[in-house]
């Protein structure tokens, strides 16, 4: 089982029409909607993390592309400086995926790029600048 | 410190340190030899444990002698990077604090305000070699003529970098919770509404003070690690407080002693020192220090074994209290508790995550012990710290 954490931008012409049920239905994807914000009459954004075989997640952003949403994969998309890193943790507190998270045995701070949803919080909180890239909200 | 008992001297641990001979192990280590042979037992086997800390530590700085100009110039005025030092003192010394900001910070106008550069960011990137902008202005005299003075210099330009730190190394330190309503940003980082999270800033076992709660061995003239270079202890720190509550282990429940540390910039490492930005509080710096604690009695044996699970963390509310200087602690936990990453708190469970680095206050303990096997002796503490008494097995 694959996962693929992405942002969907529904313009304004599209975004009342209902596309998202169909990834389970007709793709076999199952969906989890990590975050979901609408501007009304301007836009709708959803982050979504897909789960299903390669072929399913690819065939369902195809789907969605056709269909005239805006697809952004998140992963990669903030990235951490190791070399500044200093594994205090002050990223865990505001991490809201737990995509930044803390190895007990190590208390050292592990980054799990697929989870990361790019909210940015993580660049506020790091004391350091460890953290950087452009972030869905703050950018 | 007068009538505490020395069993094993410092001439005979630094004659073993020196001959090589001498058993060097980490706060981290030390908990597993005391409960395997006992206090008497690690007494006997061990000489010396070594601590580490690493993180923010307001109240840090450096001075600064930036070398005489041609003409001379008396600076009464001192920037780096924009960032000003307080030039009050000589000619061409000045001091620069760690949570200075430049001149045209924005501050928190919007807040949160990101503070991205300050004294902590001046003192790391000298530490690093970097070039920084250096303005000076005075009022001419006839002895220093020069009026204005710029240059592009790196920590080899200056004639002195001497940090000077007057409050570092906190023993024991508060956990922060937010009980407001809103979400706060604070040099404890950031607070999510309704206890939501909780945050420390303690190295918990390894931290140097928990390791000698009634500063025994550290005074005037410890040598200590500090950012990677040899440096002191030379003073008490601002706001020592050994009078604090104690547990019945003698270790203190709440922030208590505190160090003066000073150590030479030229000959330190940028890997254990960063400047910091606290979203919405300001700059600061994170230091990295390490302490040697002789086994210089059994009791030493017993507060150097103690564990994370031994040792208490008091927890506050910055949302509506502690800021106003009001309100008692919510609660009590180890930290322990703290590093599973949960506490249980006013019957709620919390995220609990750490400010301070523990991974790194490890490397700085085995880096400690590194230098100790290779013969960096230990500094003979001159002048005590103010303390308190130990009363064995009575809560305090």
């Amino acid at each position: 089982m694959n996962s693929k954490n992405v942002l969907l931008i529904f313009n304004k012409k599209i975004m009342y029409k209902p596309l998202i049920y169909r990834l389970a239905r007709d793709f076999d994807v199952v969906f989890n909607v990590l975050e979901a914000k609408i501007l009304p009459k301007l836009e709708g954004r959803l982050i979504l993390e897909l789960r299903g075989t390669e072929e399913s997640i690819n065939g369902s952003i195809e789907y969605l592309v056709r269909e005239g949403v805006t697809v952004e994969t998140l992963v990669n998309r903030i990235v951490r400086d190791d070399e500044r890193c200093i594994n205090c943790g002050a990223c865990t507190s505001v991490c809201r995926v737990d995509a930044l998270s803390i190895d007990r045995a190590t208390m050292e701070v592990k980054f799990d790029h697929e989870k990361c949803v790019a909210c940015g919080l993580c660049k506020i909180a790091c004391p350091v600048g460890a953290m950087s890239g452009a972030s869905i909200d703050l950018d | 410190m007068g009538d505490v008992e020395i069993k094993k001297s410092y001439e005979e641990i630094n004659q073993k340190i020196r001959e090589g001979r001498a058993v060097v192990v980490t706060a981290e280590e030390m908990p597993e030899i005391v409960k395997k042979e006992g206090v008497d037992g690690a007494f006997k086997k061990v000489d010396v444990v070594t601590t580490g800390t690493f993180s923010a530590m307001c109240s840090s700085g450096a001075f600064i002698n930036i070398g005489h100009t041609k003409p001379r110039i008396k600076a009464s005025k001192i920037w780096l990077n924009n960032v000003e030092a307080y030039g009050g003192i000589a000619a061409v010394d000045c001091y620069i604090g760690a949570t200075q900001v430049q001149d045209d910070d924005p501050l928190n106008r919007v807040h949160p305000g990101k503070f991205k550069y300050g004294g902590g960011h001046v003192i790391e990137d000298l530490i690093a070699g970097k070039r920084v902008r250096l303005t000076a202005s005075g009022y001419g005299t006839d002895c220093y003529p020069l009026k204005e003075h710029e240059a592009m210099i790196t920590i080899n330009d200056l004639r002195n970098a001497i940090m000077f730190n007057p409050r570092n190394a906190y023993q024991n330190y508060n956990c922060a919770v937010n009980c407001s309503r809103k979400t706060i940003y604070t040099y404890m980082g950031i607070l999510k509404p309704d206890m939501a999270n909780a945050t420390y800033s303690t190295s918990g076992q390894l931290s140097p003070l928990l390791n000698d709660p009634f500063y025994w061995t550290i005074g005037t003239g410890t040598r200590i690690f500090l950012c990677g270079a040899a440096g002191s202890v030379v003073w008490h720190g601002t706001q020592h407080a050994p009078d604090c509550k104690r547990g019945a282990n003698g270790i203190p429940c709440e922030g208590a002693g505190t160090l003066a540390v000073m150590g030479d910039m030229k000959q330190m490492d940028p890997r254990y020192v960063r400047g910091a930005s606290f979203t919405g509080y300001g700059c600061s710096i994170m230091i990295g220090i390490g302490i040697p604690i002789p086994i210089i009695n059994e009791d030493m044996a017993y507060f150097t074994g103690q564990s994370d699970r031994d040792l208490p963390c008091q927890v506050y509310d910055y949302g509506n209290e502690t800021p106003y200087g009001i309100g008692k602690p919510l609660g009590e936990v180890t930290y322990a508790e703290l590093k599973t990453g949960k506490i249980e708190l006013m019957g709620k469970t919390i995220d609990a995550s750490p400010l301070s680095s523990y991974p790194m206050a490890k490397k700085i303990a085995l880096e400690l012990k590194e230098w100790i096997m290779k013969g960096f002796t230990i500094g003979v503490p001159q002048t005590p710290l103010p303390t308190v008494p130990y009363k064995k097995g009575t809560a305090g």
